[in-house]
C-alpha cells in the first residue's frame, strides 16, 4: 500500500504540477509508494484526512490543530519565510478609509480558505463586525474575489496577502487595501500521520536539504518555496496554541 | 486618542492580588491599538512572562529584558478591577480558553485597550505554561468596558 500525500486546497494554481515534481522526488528519495491526491476543498480533504486516507500533508494552519492534537500528526518542515497573512481589500472608490469605517450589512467576498477567513473575521471586529451582521459569499479563488469587488457585488474582499499581491496590476489598481495583518507565526506545514512516521527523521533530513541539491532547487522553485526548515515539537505546539486563541 | 483623555498625570498606588504595591506614574493618554497586528506573550504556570512578541514590546514600552522574567502583573492598570483577573485565573487554571477586554499600563504612564484571549498551554497531558494573543477591540466595547469596569472598582 502506497502512502498518502495531500496538499492544503489553497495552493497557487501555477504550482500545482509542482507538487506532483515534489511528490517523485520524495518517492524516489525516500525510496517508498506514494500517492499525491488533491481536493478541491477543504471539506473534501477534512472527509479524507478524518478517514484515515492521509499519511503525508502540507496542510493550513488552521487544520494543523486537528492533524497535530487529534490525529497524531507531527510537524517535519516549514516553508522558510513565507507566512500566511491576509489583507481586507476594497474597490478603490469605496467610502471606507479605514475597517471602522465600514458598517453593519456589508457584503463579504470570501473564500474557503480557512486561515486567511479567521484572521479577516478578526480584522473586522473593531468595526463590531462579525458573522452575525454581514453579508458573506465564497468563492473558489482570489480572482473571483477580485471581480466580485470590482463588479460591485461586494463591498469588501479578504485575500491572502500573497494571492492579492499576485494580482495583476492592473486590476489592483481598482482596489485599496484597508488592512494587512502582520502576525509572522502563521504558517503551512508539512505533517506525517502515524502510520507514516517511522521514515519522519529520513524525510526530515531530506526536504531541510532539498536547497541544496540541484534537482530539488528545481522542485522548489515550482511549488513556489524558496527552502524548507525545519520545524519542531514546540514550534507547532505554540502556532496552535496561538490559532486556538484566535478561533473564539 | 480617545475622546475622554485629558492628559493628566498623577501617581496611583497600584495592590496586586499577592499583597505586593507599586506607586505608578499613570498619564491618562490613550495609545492606539496598531492595525493588523497580534500582542502576544506566553507565561509560566504562575504568570511570570517567558515570552513576548515585538508588538508586546512595542506597545508597553518597556524593552524585552525588562519583560521577560517579570509577573505579568506590570501591565496592570488601576482602572482595572481585581475581580477582573480573578475571573481570568480561575478559568485558565479551570483548563478553558478567558477572553476579555483590558486596560492596560504602559512603563510611560499610557494606557492602550486590547481584547484578549488567554488559554492553558498543555504538553503531553501537563499544563506547562498559558498564551494571550490580543487583538485591536472596537470602540464600542472599550465604552461597554470603561462602564462596567467603573462599577466593579
Ligand atoms: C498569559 C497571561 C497574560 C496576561 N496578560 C495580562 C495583561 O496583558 N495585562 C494585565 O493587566 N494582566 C494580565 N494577566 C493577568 C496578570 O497575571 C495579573 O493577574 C493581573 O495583572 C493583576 O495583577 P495581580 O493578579 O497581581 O493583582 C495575564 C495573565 C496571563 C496568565
Amino acid at each position: 500500500m502506497p502512502f498518502n500525500f495531500t496538499v492544503s486546497p489553497d495552493f497557487a494554481p501555477d504550482h500545482m504540477s509542482g507538487w506532483f515534481y515534489f511528490n517523485t522526488w520524495l518517492q524516489r528519495n525516500l525510496g517508498t509508494d506514494i500517492h499525491l491526491e488533491l481536493f478541491d476543498s477543504f471539506d473534501a480533504q477534512r472527509d479524507a484526512i478524518k478517514a484515515g486516507q492521509v499519511d503525508l500533508i502540507y496542510a493550513n494552519p488552521y487544520d494543523a490543530s486537528m492533524l497535530v492534537r487529534e490525529l497524531g500528526f507531527k510537524a517535519v518542515a516549514r516553508p522558510a519565510g513565507k507566512k500566511d497573512e491576509a489583507v481586507i481589500v476594497v474597490p478603490a472608490n469605496s467610502q471606507a478609509e479605514a475597517v471602522e469605517d465600514l458598517e453593519a450589512g456589508v457584503r463579504l467576498a470570501t473564500t474557503d480558505d480557512p486561515d486567511v477567513h479567521t484572521i479577516g473575521m478578526i480584522m473586522l471586529e473593531p468595526a463590531d463586525l462579525d458573522a452575525s451582521n454581514i453579508s458573506q459569499k465564497d468563492y473558489d479563488t482570489y480572482i473571483l474575489v477580485a471581480k466580485a469587488l470590482l463588479r460591485g457585488e461586494a463591498d469588501v474582499g479578504f485575500f491572502l496577502k500573497q494571492g492579492f499581491d499576485e494580482l495583476s496590476d492592473l486590476i489592483k489598481k481598482q482596489m485599496r487595501v484597508l488592512v494587512s495583518s502582520q502576525i509572522s507565526v502563521v504558517h503551512h506545514a508539512l505533517l506525517v500521520g502515524p502510520q507514516m512516521q517511522d521514515c519522519m527523521a529520513e524525510l526530515k533530513a531530506l526536504v531541510t536539504q532539498m536547497h541544496k541539491d540541484e534537482k530539488g532547487i528545481g522542485v522548489l522553485e515550482s511549488m513556489g518555496i524558496k527552502e524548507f526548515e525545519s520545524m519542531s515539537t514546540e514550534q507547532t505546539e505554540f502556532m496552535i496554541d496561538l490559532i486556538d486563541t484566535l478561533t473564539i | 486618542m480617545s475622546e475622554k483623555d485629558t492628559g493628566s498625570v498623577s501617581e496611583v498606588l497600584i495592590k496586586y492580588f499577592g499583597g505586593d504595591e507599586r506607586l505608578a506614574k499613570i498619564v491618562d493618554e490613550e495609545v492606539p491599538y496598531p492595525d493588523g497586528k497580534l500582542i502576544v506573550s506566553r507565561t509560566d504556570p504562575k504568570g511570570i512572562i517567558t515570552h513576548v512578541n515585538q508588538a508586546f514590546v512595542d506597545m508597553s514600552a518597556y524593552t524585552r529584558e525588562e519583560l521577560v522574567g517579570a509577573n505579568h502583573n506590570i501591565l496592570r492598570h488601576p482602572d482595572m478591577p481585581a475581580v477582573a483577573f480573578k475571573g481570568l485565573w480561575d478559568t485558565v487554571e479551570n483548563g478553558e480558553k478567558w477572553q476579555g477586554y483590558v486596560k492596560n499600563l504602559r512603563k510611560d504612564g499610557k494606557y492602550y485597550w486590547v481584547k484578549a484571549t488567554v488559554i492553558p498551554n498543555i504538553r503531553q497531558g501537563k499544563l506547562v505554561g498559558y498564551t494571550s494573543v490580543r487583538r485591536k477591540p472596537s470602540r464600542s466595547k472599550i465604552r461597554e468596558s470603561e462602564a462596567l469596569y467603573e462599577t466593579l472598582q
